[in-house]
C-alpha cells in the first residue's frame, strides 16, 4: 500500500498523537522519546480513513447528482440536508451524549475536504455549522445550553454565526449591534451581513455590544432562536460562487432575549469570536484543498484523453509540467492544513499555522482552478463542465473568515512577536 | 429470533481499473484501493434490516483474509453488525483461498455460533465465482435461497424471491437456511460517522482456519490470468442499406 492510503493500527495511534512541528521556532513542540518516529501527516488513522471514504462515497453517490440543481436553485436540497443530519455530519465533533458523532478535529477537516471535492457550497454549510456554531456551544455553553441546542444542531437544524455587519468586516469589533439590558432581559438591535446558513438556520449566535462604553470589551455572544419576535432574515444574496449556500442579512429589531441566552461570559464575545475564527480558518483551508482536488480530478483525465497534434495534450510538457507544479502546491496546502488541524487536535498553539493554511490554500485555489479551465480549453469555459464552478467557488476563499490580508496580518504579528521577545 | 451470520469479502474497489500482473499469475493488488464486495454490502444491509424488523437478534460478520480484512469487518460493524470474526488467511494461502475453503469456514462457524441464517453476496466482484452460498448450504445440508431479491419471514421459515433467467421465482425455505444477495435485494446504507465511532467498541475475534479444522490446500490451480481482448475498431458505413448488406455478409441477420 502506498503511504497516502496507509492505515495506522490502534497500537501506534498513541504515538501518532504526538504533535509534529519542526520549524516553528518560537513554539517548538516535543514528544517523548518513546513515541518513536512521528507519523507522516497524510497517514491517517484507521477511523479517519474509514470516515474519509464513507464521506467520499456519500458525496459522489448522493450529492454529486444534485450539484447543478442546487447551484441553479441557490439552495441546498432538502433531501441532502436531511442526509447530512442522518449521517452524522452536522455534529462531527459533538459528543455522543448530544447525538453527535464524537470524531476528532482532523476528521472534521477530512469531511469538509471530501464534501468540497464534490460541492464546496455543501461543504461551506457543514463547515460553518460545525467549526463555528457547534464548537462554541461545546466549548463555552452551560450544560443546559448544550442539552437544549447541541442535540438539535446535530439532528434538526443548522446554526448561524452572526459577527459581520455592513460597516464592520475585517474591523470586526467595531460592530454596531447593541444589546441593551432591560431587567433580566436584553434587547438586541442591529443588522448582520453575509450570514452563512441564515436562510435555514434554527439558531443564531449573535455578537452584540452589551456595553458600548467599554468598546470591544462590551461584546457579548447571545443565543437567538429563529422564531424570536423581531428577528428577520432577508432574501439570499446573489453570489458569484458557493451559490447553494444561503447567505443573507439578518435584522434584529427589538429582539428580547433572557440573560440566560448569553453564551459564555458577558463581555467575552470578542475573545470567543476571534478564537473560533482561528479554528474556522482551518476549515476554509480544508474546503479549498478539497475544491482543488475535485477540480484536478475532473481535469487530469481529460488532458490524458484529449488529442491534439496526434497525441494526448498531457504528453506536452506545457500541460503536464504545469499540472505537476499545481499538484505540488496543492500537496503543500494540504500539509499546511493537516498540520494546523493536528496541532489544534493536540491542544497546541495553531493560530499562525491556521492563518498560513487558510492563506496559502485559498490563494493557490485561485490559480489552480483558473489553470484547469485553461487545460480544458473551450469546454472548460462552459457550464457543462465542473471547472468553472470550482473557479467561482474558490473566490470566496480569499475573502471569508478573514481576507488574505487579515491572514497575513495575523502571521506578521506573530512573527514580530517571535523576533522581539 | 434468529442469529445471522454474514460473510464479507475484501475485494479490489469496484471503481479501480484492474491491471493483470506481467507474469499472468493474477491481478495487481499492491497499492490498490480495496473495499467490501458490493454484494456483501447488500448481504449486511439485509441482515441489519432483519434485526430492525426483529427477525434477527444478532448479526455476526465474518471475513477470511489478511489483516486488512479487519477494515472490511469494521465497515460491517459500522453498518450494524454486532460482532465480527476475522479468520486470518495470509500470504500464499490467501492467494489460493477458494470458495470451498470459505464455505467450510462459514459452515463450521455457523454451527459453532448456532446461526439460523447465513447471508453472503451472490458473488464477489473479483473472482466472480458464485459458489460460496451453494457450497455452504451443501456442507451444512441446509436449504438455500440464492440470488435473493426479496426475503420475508413467514411462520416457521422464509419466503425468498429469486432472480432467475427470464423472471422471478418464489420459494419457501425452512430455517436454518443459506441466502445469497442479488443486486436488487436492497440499497445498502452508508456507514455513518457516529456508527463508525461505535464500531470501534464492538468485539472483533481473530481466529485461524486451523482453529476451525479447515484444510486450506488448494483444489483449483490458476493457470493464467489474461486481460480481456481489446475491442477491434469499428467502421462507419455511408447508409442503412450498406449496413444491412454488411450485416448479412457477416451472417448477423
Amino acid at each position: 500500500m502506498f503511504p497516502l492510503r496507509r492505515v495506522v493500527g490502534n497500537k501506534i495511534l498513541e504515538q501518532w498523537r504526538a504533535p509534529i512541528t519542526a520549524g516553528a521556532k518560537a513554539q517548538v513542540k516535543t514528544y517523548s522519546s518513546e513515541a518513536a518516529t512521528p507519523r507522516p501527516l497524510t497517514m491517517l488513522t484507521e477511523d479517519e480513513l474509514a470516515m474519509k471514504e464513507t464521506i467520499r462515497k456519500l458525496a459522489t453517490e448522493q450529492i454529486a447528482p444534485l450539484v447543478k440543481k442546487m447551484e441553479d436553485e441557490h439552495k441546498i436540497d432538502d433531501g441532502i440536508r436531511q442526509l447530512l443530519f442522518d449521517n452524522g455530519l452536522m455534529g462531527i465533533e459533538t459528543p455522543e451524549q448530544y447525538s453527535g458523532s464524537g470524531c476528532g478535529f482532523l476528521t472534521m477537516m477530512l469531511v469538509v475536504e471530501e464534501l468540497s471535492r464534490v460541492d464546496p457550497a455543501v461543504a461551506a454549510y457543514v463547515d460553518i455549522h460545525n467549526t463555528l456554531v457547534n464548537s462554541l456551544f461545546m466549548k463555552i455553553g452551560t450544560e443546559e445550553q448544550k442539552q437544549k441546542y447541541l442535540t438539535k444542531l446535530c439532528t434538526e437544524y443548522a446554526g448561524s454565526f452572526c459577527l459581520t455587519e455592513p460597516s464592520s468586516g475585517s474591523d470586526a469589533f467595531s460592530l454596531k449591534t447593541v444589546a441593551k439590558k432591560d431587567g433580566d432581559h436584553y434587547v438586541i438591535n442591529g443588522s448582520k451581513m453575509w450570514i452563512s446558513n441564515s436562510d435555514v438556520a434554527g439558531v443564531f449566535l449573535v455578537m452584540a455590544n452589551a456595553d458600548p462604553s467599554k468598546g470591544y470589551k462590551g461584546i457579548t455572544c447571545f443565543i437567538v432562536e429563529r422564531e424570536t419576535p423581531g428577528l428577520s432574515v432577508a432574501k439570499p444574496e446573489n453570489k458569484l460562487g458557493i451559490r447553494a449556500s444561503g447567505t443573507c442579512m439578518v435584522h434584529f429589531d427589538n429582539v428580547r432575549v433572557h440573560e440566560s441566552a448569553i453564551l459564555g461570559e458577558y463581555g467575552k464575545g470578542y475573545k470567543y469570536a476571534a478564537g473560533f475564527l482561528n479554528e474556522g480558518r482551518i476549515g476554509i483551508a480544508a474546503q479549498m484543498i478539497g475544491l482543488c482536488q475535485g477540480c484536478m480530478d475532473a481535469t487530469i483525465p481529460y488532458t490524458l484523453e484529449r488529442k491534439q497534434f496526434g497525441k494526448n495534450i498531457y504528453s506536452f510538457q506545457g500541460i503536464s509540467y504545469q499540472i505537476a507544479h499545481l499538484s505540488t502546491q496543492l500537496e503543500a496546502a494540504r500539509l499546511l492544513t493537516y498540520n494546523a488541524a493536528r496541532l489544534k487536535e493536540h491542544g497546541q498553539e495553531f493560530v499562525k499555522e491556521a492563518a498560513m493554511a487558510k492563506y496559502y490554500a485559498s490563494e493557490i485555489a485561485q490559480t489552480l482552478t483558473s489553470k484547469c479551465i485553461d487545460f480544458m480549453g473551450g469546454v472548460g469555459f462552459t457550464k457543462d463542465f465542473p471547472q468553472e464552478k470550482f473557479f467561482r467557488d474558490a473566490k470566496i476563499g480569499t475573502i471569508y473568515e478573514g481576507t488574505s490580508n487579515m491572514q497575513l496580518q495575523t502571521i506578521a504579528k506573530l512573527l514580530e512577536k517571535q523576533y522581539t521577545q | 429470533m434468529s442469529r445471522v451470520l454474514v460473510g464479507v469479502k475484501r475485494v479490489i474497489d469496484y471503481a479501480v481499473k484492474i491491471r493483470v500482473k506481467p507474469d499472468k499469475s493474477g491481478v495487481v493488488t499492491d497499492g490498490v484501493k480495496h473495499s467490501m464486495n458490493p454484494f456483501d454490502e447488500i448481504a449486511v444491509e439485509e441482515a441489519v434490516r432483519m434485526k430492525e424488523k426483529k427477525i434477527a437478534s444478532e448479526i455476526i460478520a465474518v471475513s477470511c483474509g489478511p489483516s486488512q480484512a479487519q477494515e472490511t469487518l469494521r465497515t460491517a460493524l459500522a453498518m450494524g453488525a454486532d460482532r465480527a470474526i476475522h479468520v486470518e488467511v495470509a500470504g500464499k494461502e490467501y492467494e489460493t483461498l477458494q470458495p470451498l475453503h470459505v464455505a467450510k469456514i462459514l459452515a463450521k462457524l455457523s454451527q459453532d455460533e448456532k446461526a439460523d441464517i447465513v447471508i453472503v453476496g451472490k458473488q464477489a466482484i473479483d473472482d466472480d465465482s458464485n459458489q460460496t452460498a451453494q457450497m455452504t448450504a451443501a456442507l451444512l445440508d441446509w436449504p438455500q435461497g440464492t440470488f435473493a431479491s426479496k426475503v420475508e419471514k413467514t411462520d416457521a421459515g422464509l419466503t425468498v424471491t429469486r432472480e432467475i433467467d427470464g423472471g422471478l421465482e418464489v420459494i419457501k425455505t425452512k430455517l436454518p437456511a443459506v441466502l445469497s444477495a442479488d443486486l436488487r435485494l436492497n440499497e445498502p446504507r452508508y456507514a455513518t460517522l457516529p456508527n463508525i465511532m461505535k464500531a470501534k467498541k464492538k468485539p472483533l475475534k481473530k481466529m485461524s482456519a486451523k482453529d476451525l479444522g479447515v484444510d486450506l490446500a488448494p483444489r483449483i490451480k490458476v493457470l493464467s490470468v489474461e486481460d480481456p481482448p481489446v475491442r477491434q475498431a469499428g467502421s462507419i458505413v455511408p447508409d442503412v442499406d450498406t449496413l444491412v448488406t454488411k450485416l448479412k455478409e457477416g451472417g448477423h441477420v
